[in-house]
């Protein structure tokens, strides 16, 4: 969230699409009913009438899969009404940047494409160069404010998306035009200045082969509508675990380490050449580019990995960390496809649970019994520990050794969580692990001793191993607040920093002290700033409010970066510093002026992203000593033109690899052309097959949680949802002769499971171009090992094998399925 | 002063963190349900079920809703189900709190006639002949603490305190509610501590979400229960 959970009572508007916040951010709630209280409105756009739908002003349902159609539509509403904040888009986003003459978009692809023509899960690809801004002799990007240049980000946005009208979106979702016009006109309102409006968006949305681009359409409308950085604003990604934020921060994902930096390529032979290909560098003086500090988190980061042994001799130990090869990805589709292919020997499931979680789970279920050992470290024994007893499996065949390590669960250790709203919050161990559990932290200490033990004695290339600093124990015990620490950093030598000495071992006190000389370590740049001499800043209670009073409780907890509950609040006042919201201010500059000028510099509020001054004077003239408000884009504005994506600098409506429909509206390509998709005979993929004619998506209950490990076995919430079930319209169940409460089959082309027919009007049939195209809708919480039966499949066996290109998240949203009597 | 709950449907999700938190502070048995085509389950409230969000979906004015109705005992001022029973050792009211309890010597009464008394369809008996139902979390209100379901409610649907408050704040809520819905209505404010707000006609919620007539009060046993209560208080030992 670049917002918070608190901050949604902010809002003059609350979206609610891709997500279904009601049911899966149960306490969110508590915010939205507080923002309607003060008279917002609240949008429920999903497939299907949810509780979340229950209690929203205004509900409509769009095909799974058309949400780029849907959202250019509102660009394209808002651009032909002028219900853009004009100032806050000229001023703050690229939209008066100039496009190089080599950029183009012609039925469906944008220039530079080339099509993967060598195999692998890639359809293809794009030369980026062509998508670049025109600079001007200094090398600053032309900016036309006024946005009228043929060729500024402004006028070529129209052009894209004036083909999305509602005749054209109304065709493509399903959605009617009324309908469509009604949630144009209610958010599209909150571009007035004062006024916030919020999305609330969550698997819904990423889960598609355009999910980022899905994403990109939102922000762009919350960047010309004047929403982010403002209170009640924001592009709020809700995370489906109580800390998805915290792992993501600290590197869950193979191409990330630690604090967004990039993991390291082949062809990045040096630190020198790792840095320089990660730092973007800028020529104007008026953008901060923050990213420009990127060597003194890289060296930090490595100081923290290895200690005294990184020096700057051996470059700190770069060559000591894994590379990953140029052109190859490693996400978990890759690993999986790979493990598949037998190229994968073991295997360490930490408290995860494939066999139910990842989309085709049969091709990982078969994946699971080419390895050679499995580690499944887990509260409870899962589908994946099991796996090689369960339904299709031989045990006599399968070679697979597991080991199960039983791990201790949340409560019964101590340790951070961030939630989705940035806050890392402390938490205290409550009772002690039962039987042999143990904590994460203490496994990982023990598996990093044994494996150490084991280089030491021989082995090839043993530095990487032996170097690794390793101490963050007391009296043979992981202690959390050692690696907490470690995260934050330290210096590592005495060290003078604007006149102040900082003794070696200090606690650093914010990133902005981090050093790329090797004076000092840190796990994590964006977490520097929450364990500091001051005490573990995440272990704060503090209930008292900001000056604003808009429920920011800067002393409750800690939230990256330093503190600051809203990001890219800069953008939240005008020119002159003022905030465009003067009831719910974020921050606002307080400086002394003399003839019209600020003289002296001081923001109140939130902690503002830097500290310079407003970009104008109280007279309206422009200052040099200032950047930027958006500091972590290279060129200092919210970027309406993307030139960074796999996929194209403007969302492009595209078809989902499996879709009931023979031909995108919009263009002749049909799938994203640069979508990835695997092709193993366990891969198979139908579209427009009558063998498989409803759009099938997946979502989740309040009832159960992820995989029903935690909630399956527990009886209270298995008598609330007790069965796998599929949900379907009226008009579905009678074309099929299905009767509510019957049990079923619903079938893709990857597998089959039985399920529950729920009969609703909550499904209708949707009008797709001339056709009728019907949906039903599964949970995935499910699986083989509980309840006793066996019968209760997840709903991973039917999703498909395909990703969006810049995340390689599945397509799990949207795939096509058959529902049949048994 | 006795407590009231306020429970406002407009502001329920149906979470369903109520239902489970009833049966976790009473350390309530799970009853083996199957899904029948809908969310809601159990089907009904039993002798192990103290609490149900019934769910019910129905267009009204051409628009789809799916209305939340958290059921449980009302608490009644004047409880029929106490009147009915003549064994003050069965049922009783908690003069500080307004709870209506229900004690094991309910086995000493008829349960058919005590479940029909109730107008809100609330009393269930068990295979043992001892009738339950939501003791209003007492244990807890003696304790200074809220109810278990209004803790666990995190959209704030479920208010409790003071019954002078609760009437207050049900009253300001319905002028608010009655903004967006016009048809909204308190449900028997004056007669019992469980107060529901609702948006649309209550019979659209649950069969007894108000008092239900052919039940309850007007039933010819408990008219003439009533006729012979100051009687029968007396007779109480």
């Amino acid at each position: 969230m670049t917002n918070h959970w608190i901050d949604l009572k902010n809002s003059d508007c609350i979206l609610i699409m891709g997500s279904n916040a009601a049911e899966n951010h149960p306490v969110s709630f508590k915010y939205v009913a507080q923002a309607m209280e003060n008279g917002a409105k609240l949008i429920s756009v999903d497939p299907r009438f949810t509780r979340t739908s229950a209690k929203a002003d205004i509900y409509t349902a769009l095909r799974s899969g058309t949400d780029i159609a849907f959202l250019g539509g509102m660009i394209k509403y808002i651009l032909d009404n002028n219900l853009y904040h004009l100032e806050y888009t000229a001023e703050y986003t690229n939209a008066g940047f100039i496009v190089g003459k080599a950029y183009g978009f012609e039925d469906g692809l944008f220039s530079g494409y080339k099509k993967n023509d060598k195999g692998g899960p890639s359809l293809g690809s794009y030369d980026k160069s062509t998508w670049a801004f025109e600079m001007d002799a200094d090398g600053v990007p032309k900016i036309d404010r006024s946005l009228k240049h043929e060729r500024c980000v402004f006028q070529l946005m129209k052009k894209h998306y004036d083909r999305y009208d509602l005749d054209m979106v109304s065709q493509i979702t399903g959605t009617s035009k009324e309908d469509l016009v009604t949630v144009y006109k209610t958010y599209s309102a909150t571009g007035k200045k004062g006024q916030a409006g919020t999305i609330m968006y969550a698997m819904g949305w990423t889960q598609h082969t355009v999910g980022t681009q899905i994403i990109r359409t939102m922000a762009m409308i919350q960047l010309m509508l004047g929403n982010m950085g403002v209170a009640g604003g924001g592009v709020n990604a809700l995370r489906g675990e109580s800390n998805v934020q915290g792992s993501t921060d600290h590197c869950l994902l193979w191409h990330i380490w630690p604090g967004y930096l990039s993991t390291a390529r082949a062809s990045n032979d040096s630190l020198d050449a790792y840095n320089k290909a990660f730092t973007p560098a800028s020529m104007d003086p008026l953008s901060a580019n923050w990213w420009q500090n990127y060597p003194k988190y890289s060296v930090s980061l490595l100081k923290a990995f290895f200690g005294d042994a990184a020096t700057k001799d051996n470059q700190f130990g770069y060559n000591w960390l894994p590379k990953v090869d140029d052109g190859e990805a490693y996400s978990w589709f890759d690993l999986f496809d790979a493990m598949y292919k037998g190229n994968v020997k073991g295997f360490f499931a930490w408290g995860q649970n494939p066999a139910c979680s990842g989309s085709n789970a049969s091709k990982i279920r078969e994946a699971l019994g080419r390895l050679d050992w499995m580690v499944n470290t887990n509260i409870f024994d899962n589908e994946t520990g099991s796996f090689w007893k369960g339904p299709g499996m031989d045990p006599s065949k399968i070679g697979t050794e597991v080991f199960m390590l039983p791990a201790a669960v949340s409560v019964e250790k101590e340790g951070s969580i961030t939630n989705s709203g940035r806050w890392m919050q402390w938490r205290y161990q409550g009772p002690k692990p039962l039987g042999n559990a143990q904590p994460d932290g203490d496994i990982i200490m023990q598996l990093g001793h044994r494996i150490k033990d084991l280089y030491k004695q021989s082995g090839e290339f043993a530095d990487p191993i032996l170097k690794l600093k390793w101490d963050y124990e007391t009296h043979g015990e992981f202690d959390a607040h050692k690696v907490a620490k470690a995260i934050n950093g330290t210096f590592t030598r005495d060290t003078t920093i604007k006149d102040k000495v900082y003794k070696k071992g200090t606690l650093v006190p914010s990133f902005a002290f981090l050093q790329a000389d090797g004076s000092t370590a840190s796990g994590n740049w964006l977490y520097c700033n929450s364990y500091t001499e001051n005490g573990n800043m995440a272990a704060r209670r503090g209930t008292k409010d900001a000056p604003n009073n808009i429920g920011l409780y800067p002393e409750f907890a800690w939230c990256w970066p330093v503190n600051r509950r809203i990001i890219y609040n800069r953008a939240s006042v005008d020119p002159k510093g003022q905030p465009w919201d003067e009831k719910d201010w974020v921050i606002r500059f307080d400086g002394e002026v003399d003839g019209g000028k600020y003289v002296s510099g001081k923001w109140v509020g939130d902690v503002p992203d830097g500290g310079w001054f407003p970009i104008q004077n109280p007279d309206g003239s422009r200052r040099t000593d200032t950047k930027y408000p958006f500091i972590m884009r290279k060129h200092g504005h919210g970027q309406l033109f993307g030139p960074g994506r796999a996929d194209g600098p403007f969302p492009e409506h595209y078809e989902p690899l499996e879709c009931p429909v023979e031909k995108n509206f919009l263009s002749s390509t049909m799938v994203n052309p640069t979508a990835v998709v695997y092709s193993t005979k366990a891969d198979g993929h139908a579209t427009c097959d009558p063998r498989f004619p409803f759009v099938g998506t997946t979502y989740r209950v309040s009832e159960h949680w992820q995989t029903g490990l935690m909630t399956r076995p527990q009886e209270w919430l298995m008598e609330l949802q007790p069965n796998m079930f599929v949900e379907m319209s009226e008009e579905l169940a009678k074309l099929r002769g299905i009767q509510n409460g019957e049990r079923v089959r619903v079938a893709s082309m990857r597998g089959a499971l039985e399920a529950i027919a729920v009969v609703t009007k909550r499904f209708k049939p949707f009008k797709v171009g001339q056709g009728t195209v019907h949906q039903v809708g599964i949970p995935w919480h499910y699986g083989w090992r509980w309840p006793e039966t066996g019968a209760e499949e997840t709903a991973n066996l039917l999703t498909p094998p395909a990703g969006d290109p810049n995340t390689r998240i599945p397509e799990t949203k949207a795939f096509m399925v058959n529902v049949t009597k048994l | 002063m006795t407590k009231s709950i306020l429970i406002d449907t407009t502001l329920c999700t149906a979470c369903r963190a109520c239902q489970v938190a009833c049966k976790q502070w009473h350390d309530l048995p799970a009853e083996k349900t199957t899904n029948l085509g809908s969310y809601q389950n159990p089907q009904d409230l039993s002798y192990m079920t103290y609490k149900l969000v019934r769910m019910t979906e129905t267009v009204i004015d051409n628009k789809l809703q799916w209305l939340f109705f958290p059921d449980q005992c009302r608490h009644c001022l004047d409880a029929p189900c106490l009147s009915m029973a003549v064994d003050e050792s069965a049922i009783y009211q908690d003069e500080m709190t307004g709870a209506i309890l229900y004690t094991r010597n309910t086995r000493r009464l008829d349960p058919e006639e005590i479940a029909v008394s109730c107008p809100y369809d609330i009393p269930r008996t068990g295979s043992d002949g001892t009738i339950a139902k939501c003791d209003f979390c007492n244990d807890r209100v003696h304790n200074g603490l809220k109810p278990a379901c209004v803790t666990a409610c995190p959209t704030g649907a479920m208010q409790f305190g003071d019954r002078k408050d609760i009437l207050e704040l049900a009253d300001k809520r319905l002028t608010r509610v009655r903004k967006k819905f016009p048809d909204a209505s308190l449900l028997n404010p004056e007669d019992v501590n469980v107060i529901y707000l609702v948006a649309f006609d209550p019979s659209l919620y649950a069969d007894y979400a108000v008092a239900g007539t052919g039940r309850g009060g007007i039933s010819r046993s408990v008219a003439l229960h009533k006729m012979v209560k100051p009687f029968a208080r007396m007779m109480r030992i």
